[in-house]
């Protein structure tokens, strides 16, 4: 299908004539999901753009707007700098090893035909718990004193305390976000291999081709759109529900080494009552989400144009 | 097939091993945890069953408001289903069934909502939930409509409905959903226009329409939606853990939190790690039960 035609297509299939002429009826369909979205997303999202750019009094006095004062505070606070790098890092290497265990382990299960379904079912469940449930398991896990690391420590004192050691804690933050996307990522890179036309590998191997190169010139690329859809969504979970975690297992600690982004927003703004520097944040994790959202939206229009 | 070596095909099964020593693992060690006394852990976690699980589930079950937030997880999950699934079809039969002003609009108020998760506005949130009434409030105040009734009335315009510690407040934010109405617009957009046709022919307006023949098509993609809903319902966090201050209105993810036991604490991993166990249940049992919807649901709505 070329291009422009794949584009007709999907205009003219984005709705029906159905019931033409009864607006009235639509929106009252409409209204539950509308009401609900004005009222818990749209009006709380403008109300922290609102604050970012004003003084509130907290004794309900009026608002003063300040521009981008606060912004300029925020983003000149070495603590909140300190949180933007370590939220990178732990963003990076929790969607890297979620990502490329992933892609291992839905290749093998590919392989083996043997027992694929128990595999998968072993494989995927971690995605029912959810993120500070995992973190509890993991707490008791990595307690240097009664989990499975007092061994190590045994062996050689003081070398894991996740309570004092900021890198200690760090890593064990990284390791149960990523343990979590790993299922979600075998699901979907599992669904992506089954979907390449065997014929192609088949024609491939009858030319010659090793197992290596049918991979990287055949398997790799067709997987690409699986790649870039999982690389958004673990991007976006990493930042956002990482909350989770952090707010179980460190409460920022040690020392602000696991401060992450969405986590400093709630203590500064619910512990520390600071409105104007939380919602500041807020703003800036909300850049950070469009600029999630518009690569997911080109990748929706890129997937129209794979199809064959 | 392509034919694969035995060496190659047991590479394989060695790294599928790892993989489920890796997503396993952490629950042998909650399970082998809740089996032993706490005198068990005082050097490090013991590595086999003990012989205590059953009486540590029943501490836990019993301890404080363990039981009572267990039942209002179950509540919370199964309204949010219902709420999802409503939502999702209705708002997705609005656009998909209907050519009027609103569609796009709809279209794009619910998409945006991606850009918007919680944790993004998180404070505000929660004074919305204070009052949800505060929207209608505010705009009554700008607009100088409460000015207005003031002088006109003497009547103060002062709304006030809180919505922390309900279960009305635990549930309607989280009954918005893209992923759901726009599986459901996908699925809408498959049945042939000839339905419609026929329904119209036969005098059915939208309302019989959508019940008595959109809602009955629509079975596998409910059953699909209302699994990752329940799991998703069950396993919130934040949002109960900022609306809710009484014990009794907590969710039994958040009441775990309160079982780990501090640095200085007595170390009853045995009661945390056998709670963890029974948060983990009812979302692992719906994935493993009914799995087909589950994988059916994830792959299908995220397309």
């Amino acid at each position: 299908m070329t291009r422009r035609r794949a584009h007709e297509e999907a205009n003219r299939a984005k709705s029906k004539a159905g019931f033409a002429g009864r607006g009235g009826t639509a929106l009252l369909f409409a209204l539950p999901q509308l009401a609900v979205l004005l009222v818990f997303f749209y009006w709380p999202a403008g109300e922290a753009l609102w604050w970012s750019v004003s003084l509130q009094s907290p004794f309900g006095g009026e608002a003063r707007f300040v521009g981008l004062d606060i912004f300029e505070r925020v983003l000149s606070d070495p603590e909140y700098r300190r949180s933007l790098g370590i939220t990178f890092t732990f963003v990076f290497f929790s969607t890297v090893i979620a990502l490329a265990l992933g892609l291992l382990f839905a290749v093998a299960a590919d392989d083996a035909l043997r027992g694929s379904r128990l595999y998968r079912t072993g494989i995927i469940w971690p995605y029912a718990v959810a993120a500070p449930v995992a973190a509890t398991a993991f707490q008791f896990i990595f307690d240097p004193i009664s989990g499975l690391m007092a061994a190590a420590n045994r062996v050689s004192p003081g070398f894991w305390d996740p309570y004092l050691d900021g890198s200690d804690a760090f890593w064990m933050i990284v390791i149960v976000a990523a343990w979590q996307n790993i299922s979600y990522n075998f699901l979907f890179i599992l669904a992506g291999l089954r979907a390449i036309p065997t014929t192609l590998l088949e024609a491939a191997a009858v030319d010659g081709a090793k197992a290596a190169r049918r991979f990287l010139t055949i398997t790799l690329p067709l997987l690409t759109p699986t790649f870039y859809f999982l690389l958004v969504m673990n991007l976006a979970d990493n930042f956002t529900n990482s909350f989770g975690i952090v707010n179980v297992m460190t409460q920022g600690g040690p020392g602000g080494a696991t401060n992450l982004m969405v986590y400093k927003i709630y203590s500064d703004g619910f512990i520390g009552l600071n409105l104007s520097a939380s919602s500041a944040q807020s703003v800036i994790l909300m850049l950070i989400m469009v600029t999630i959202t518009v690569l997911q939206f080109r990748l929706i229009e890129r997937r129209v144009n794979y199809e064959i | 097939m392509v034919h694969m070596s035995r060496r190659a095909r047991l590479v394989s099964h060695a790294i599928l091993a790892a993989a489920l020593v890796i997503s396993l693992g952490p629950i042998f060690v909650a399970l082998v945890a809740a089996s032993h006394p706490v005198t068990s852990f005082a050097d490090g976690a013991p590595l086999w069953f003990g012989g205590e699980l059953f009486e540590n589930l029943a501490a836990v079950w019993a301890r404080g408001d363990f039981e009572r937030q267990l039942f209002n997880s179950v509540i919370v999950a199964i309204i949010v289903v219902i709420g999802k699934c409503t939502l999702a079809t209705t708002a997705a039969f609005a656009i998909t069934y209907f050519r009027w002003p609103g569609r796009d609009i709809v279209f794009w108020l619910v998409l945006l909502t991606l850009m918007l998760p919680l944790e993004v506005r998180i404070i505000p949130s929660y004074g919305v939930a204070a009052n949800v009434l505060d929207p209608v409030q505010t705009v009554a105040d700008v607009s100088g409509v409460s000015g207005l009734l003031h002088s006109l009335f003497g009547v103060d315009v002062d709304l006030r409905l809180s919505l922390l510690d309900s279960y009305v407040g635990l549930t309607l934010p989280l009954m918005t959903t893209v992923t759901g109405t726009f599986l459901f617009r996908q699925f809408y957009l498959t049945i042939p226009d000839s339905m419609v046709d026929a329904a119209r022919i036969d005098g059915a307006g939208p309302f019989r329409f959508f019940v008595d023949i959109l809602l009955p098509l629509s079975k596998t993609n409910l059953a699909a939606l209302a699994t990752i809903s329940f799991i998703f319902g069950w396993n919130q966090y934040l949002w109960p853990l900022l609306i809710t201050t009484e014990p009794d209105m907590k969710t039994a993810v958040i009441g775990l939190q309160a079982l780990i036991p501090g640095v200085d604490d007595l170390p009853l991993w045995n009661h945390a790690m056998a709670a963890t166990l029974i948060v983990i249940i009812p979302p692992v049992a719906v994935v493993l039960i009914l799995q087909r919807w589950f994988v059916r649901g994830l792959v299908q709505s995220e397309r």
